[in-house]
């Protein structure tokens, strides 16, 4: 592997860019979005081009395909693929080199695909555009193709519509879709960054098996510092529109040289890390200027073990009716949440960790009655919250706030943000106009936000901003408990620890509780006392963090911690050996009886599902 | 499918009732005598008291209304006050001039505005937008009959190449139905052609702003076969929901449309109707269009399993 990379070196790059500036206009204005950045990459080499939202790593990739709109952006320099200038191109002669010779593959599956046009179609068409063969030759060969990336079935998928296909199976199309010329440069745009952990692993082994078959090269974009040592050769790290940083993978991991890459590198939550620390504990905060490191204090002991739990669930269980035919008849029902009990005490955070649709984002939901649930109890401080209606159920969402995943979607654009914080105490009617707003003011500063912007509107602020902003409305009610749903899972590494710092903070100054639902198997191990782990809508594992990290002991806790990518080039993960593994339905028929589960004590609070 | 269809049609039933409940009760809404009224203010106490007893009014209000549902139910519509003739053959005479106006105006208006709006869409901000968007904006707030007599007064009385009045069957040959039908058919077809192409414009502007349609640029695809084989597609549903509406809207612009130019088509006896207090046949012409409406947005729903796959009945 690594002779051949040494061999290929002496030969000409795949693909070459030199002195590479790109410009926007805004308002009239050209403004640089890259400068002068140059680097090669070697026919069958992954290269890795890291760094986060706004460092300009898209807009290269997007800029070798040509795939910028004339209209508001300037490329400079040179940008050669196999010794071709493409720059100087003209539009007709590039469209035969995209899809053909330089192939893409994008963030989002869901949308990436045109869904009202076969799977079969959107294969062939490519093959039919760039190597003249029939519709019905084009149509064998991406059987062939589907085939090639692992899609059970193949012939039949063919006349599929993307909406039958699950996020993992559709980037499988993409990729199958990308390969279909068998392309020299493969750029993939985050192609992992919106699926679970279990399918990025497979997706990730599959791009690396398809690579090595031949000597395509391949850009690989990414801000998971992770996903960069299980996949790249070399890695490129961009930051502000410029490269700092260059060179093999190991390299760069064992002794990053500048600053910046340092801060990035200490942002990426390691599994394993917290092994031997009791208590949540705060990231260590890199500059990323000067890269002077900045310990995180040592976690302190937040959880009140004496006093009754603050929240109890006792066998929550939702279910959502599916109703079809010509009266709406029953046909099935989804299981979403099914018999699940826990608790959580002031000050703790319990974490449900699961993939999409395991139900944890319901469980959460039915916590706050945003959802009404099936069955079940719940308490909080005693109070059973599961019957109560009108001023009284206000009253209780007072007590439990919510933080959500996207920032730019849970703050109104048309509203200051200092209203924004004010409207829940003053729909509560607990204070005065000027009392919320000297509250409003203070939260600002708590959550370290300017008092300044007290009248700014969302879009002037950065996605880590705002979650923040989110916080400060959270904790204007003084809550108890603060259900956080996915909300560090779409922010940058280096912001993603800057709110996960603010939230432990809070929870030493405030006595907060948290329930933190997420994906992230190595963010849950930093901020989590205890941890459930969810799957088809139970919990298959539930117990104190250290002990779910250190000792799994359900099957699906082993495959999900196996499948989080290490930030180590040196220890790669091996290919799964069942290949492809689709997560199942919790949809079932409408007689069906849930087996009756039993727990099994296998430490202290270690419980799993027998 | 079929479910879905059956559930439709019930539901249709269900409003066509409705329908028929306003319209019956219209003319009794209306304070005073109905006889009085329908017979107008020269009418002689026997016209009156004729009226009051074709139209039963003396018999409680629900006993006239089953009447008049059974007798529409079994296909009687009743006669005309004004000229006694039986409904239903005076719509028959009058339909087809009005289902050619309509079959002509909106083939000729979808034909012009779909690929305006694409066109629009695809050179977004240039001038070429710029100027049929204007165009489309005169279209549309220009008065249907400014734009009947405007067309009128320069092809048919200045240069003579078209008629400006009556009708001639298809059975009168191809050429001579359609001379008649131009003009009528772009008057009414004008504040049309401007909103469909402008949603048109906008359900490609947002196709094409979709994560898709880069995709099929990494393909290589030309401009061309993103408009047509992957954008147009997705944008159908909106527009023929707009198509769907703008048929049902025609039946409006008909009404003034024929009496410019003399068509003695459905909309015109509408308007005579209303002239002439003729209640039983303004009853009996609401209802029509109400099924009108009714089986075209039945048709545009379906329409739509055959655009986008995800919908499903």
């Amino acid at each position: 592997m690594h002779a051949t990379h040494e061999a290929n070196a002496q030969l000409q790059p795949t693909l070459s860019i030199r002195d590479l500036t790109i410009s926007f206009r805004r308002d009239g204005i050209w403004t640089p979005a890259v400068q002068q950045i140059s680097f090669n990459i070697s026919p069958g080499e992954i290269v890795a081009l890291v760094g986060e939202s706004g460092s300009g790593k898209s807009v290269t990739a997007l800029s070798i395909a040509g795939l910028l709109d004339a209209k508001v952006s300037r490329v400079e320099g040179e940008i050669f693929l196999g010794g071709q200038s493409l720059l100087t191109l003209p539009e007709r002669r590039m469209c035969e080199l995209r899809g053909n010779k330089i192939a893409m593959i994008f963030q989002e599956p869901m949308t990436s695909l045109n869904p009202v046009l076969t799977i079969g179609r959107q294969i062939s068409e490519v093959l039919v555009k760039h190597r003249g063969v029939s519709e019905k030759e084009a149509l064998r060969e991406a059987e062939r193709l589907l085939e090639q990336v692992r899609i059970p079935d193949a012939r039949s998928r063919l006349t599929q519509y993307p909406h039958n296909f699950s996020g993992g199976m559709r980037q499988r199309v993409m990729i199958a879709m990308a390969l279909a010329c068998r392309p020299k440069l493969l750029i993939a745009d985050e192609p992992t960054t919106a699926l679970d952990v279990t399918v990025q692993a497979q997706i990730l082994d599959l791009i690396k098996d398809l690579q090595a078959d031949g000597d395509m090269a391949v850009l690989f974009i990414t801000h998971d510092m992770g996903v960069v040592a299980q996949i790249a050769d070399r890695t490129v790290v961009m930051y502000r529109g410029d490269i700092v940083e260059e060179g093999a993978t190991p390299e760069i991991f064992r002794a990053p040289a500048r600053p910046y890459t340092r801060a990035l590198l200490s942002a990426v939550p390691v599994l394993g890390s917290m092994a031997d620390e009791a208590n949540p504990r705060r990231y260590p905060i890199v500059d990323p200027v000067t890269g002077n490191p900045q310990p995180a204090p040592p976690g302190a002991l937040t959880v009140d073990t004496r006093s009754e739990p603050l929240l109890v669930v006792k066998n929550l269980t939702a279910r959502f009716d599916v109703r079809t035919g010509l009266f709406g008849r029953l046909s099935g029902r989804v299981h979403a949440v099914e018999d699940v009990s826990f608790d959580i005490k002031v000050g703790e955070t319990l974490s449900l960790v699961g993939e999409s649709g395991c139900g944890k984002s319901t469980t959460g939901r039915s916590i706050m009655r945003l959802i009404e649930p099936t069955a079940g109890e719940i308490r909080l401080d005693g109070q059973d919250i599961g019957s109560i209606s009108g001023a009284q159920l206000r009253d209780h969402r007072r007590n439990i706030q919510m933080i959500f995943q996207d920032p730019f979607a849970s703050l109104n654009p048309s509203m200051r943000i200092g209203s924004a914080i004010m409207e829940p105490m003053i729909i509560h009617g607990r204070v005065s106009r000027t009392q919320a707003h000297d509250r409003a003011v203070d939260l600002l500063e708590i959550v370290g936000l300017k008092r300044e912007t007290f009248n700014r509107f969302p879009h002037e602020f950065s996605g880590g901003q705002r979650q923040r902003i989110c916080i400060a409305r959270a904790l204007a009610l003084e809550p108890k408990l603060i259900v956080a749903d996915e909300s560090v899972s779409a922010l940058d590494v280096s912001i993603k620890a800057q709110i996960i710092n603010l939230m432990l903070e809070l929870q030493e100054k405030l006595g907060l509780a948290y329930l933190f639902i997420s994906h992230d198997m190595a963010v849950v191990e930093r901020v989590s006392h205890r941890v459930a782990v969810m799957y088809l809508g139970e919990i298959v594992e539930i117990g104190p963090r250290r002990a779910i990290f250190s000792n799994p002991r359900h099957p699906y806790t082993r495959k999900l911690l196996s499948a989080v990518p290490v930030p180590d080039p040196s220890v790669r993960l091996k290919s799964s050996p069942q290949g492809v593994t689709e997560f199942k339905s919790p949809i079932r028929s409408v007689g069906y009886k849930p087996p009756v589960r039993e727990y099994v004590q296998v430490g202290d609070e270690h419980y799993v599902l027998s | 499918m079929l479910t879905y269809l059956g559930r439709r049609l019930i539901a249709s039933i269900f409003v066509i009732l409705m329908v028929a409940i306003f319209v019956f009760s219209l003319l009794y809404l209306t304070p005073g005598d109905p006889a009085a009224i329908i017979a107008g203010d020269q009418a002689t106490p026997e016209m009156v008291a004729r009226i009051r007893q074709s139209l039963k009014l003396d018999e409680p209000y629900l006993v006239r209304f089953s009447d008049w549902l059974l007798q529409i139910v079994q296909g009687d519509l009743g006669n005309s006050i004004y000229t006694g003739q039986p409904i239903l053959q005076q719509i028959g005479l009058r339909f087809g001039p009005t289902l050619s106006l309509m079959v002509v105006s909106m083939t000729l208006s979808t034909l012009v505005a779909i690929p305006l709006g694409i066109v629009a869409a695809w050179k977004q901000n240039s001038r070429v937008d710029r100027g049929l968007m204007v165009f489309s904006t005169l279209g549309f707030s220009i008065p249907v009959f400014v734009v009947g007599y405007l067309l009128a007064y320069f092809f048919g009385l200045k240069l003579k190449w078209l008629p400006v009045q009556g009708y001639a069957p298809l059975s009168s040959g191809l050429w001579n139905w359609m001379r008649h039908l131009i003009l009528p058919s772009i008057a009414l077809g004008s504040a049309f052609i401007g909103l469909l192409a402008r949603m048109t414009r906008a359900a490609m502007l947002q196709v094409l702003s979709q994560d898709y349609v880069r995709t099929a640029k990494a393909k290589g695809l030309g401009q061309g076969e993103i408009l047509f084989r992957h954008a147009l597609k997705n944008a159908a549903v909106p527009i023929t929901t707009v198509v769907g509406l703008g048929i049902a809207g025609l039946i409006s612009g008909a009404v003034v449309t024929e009496s410019v130019f003399a068509l003695p088509g459905l909309g015109r006896m509408t308007a005579d109707a209303i002239l002439r207090r003729d209640y039983p046949v303004i009853q009996s012409l609401i209802l029509l269009f109400s099924l009108n409406y009714l089986i075209v947005n039945l048709l545009v729903d379906i329409t739509y399993t055959f655009f986008d796959p995800r919908v499903r009945y």
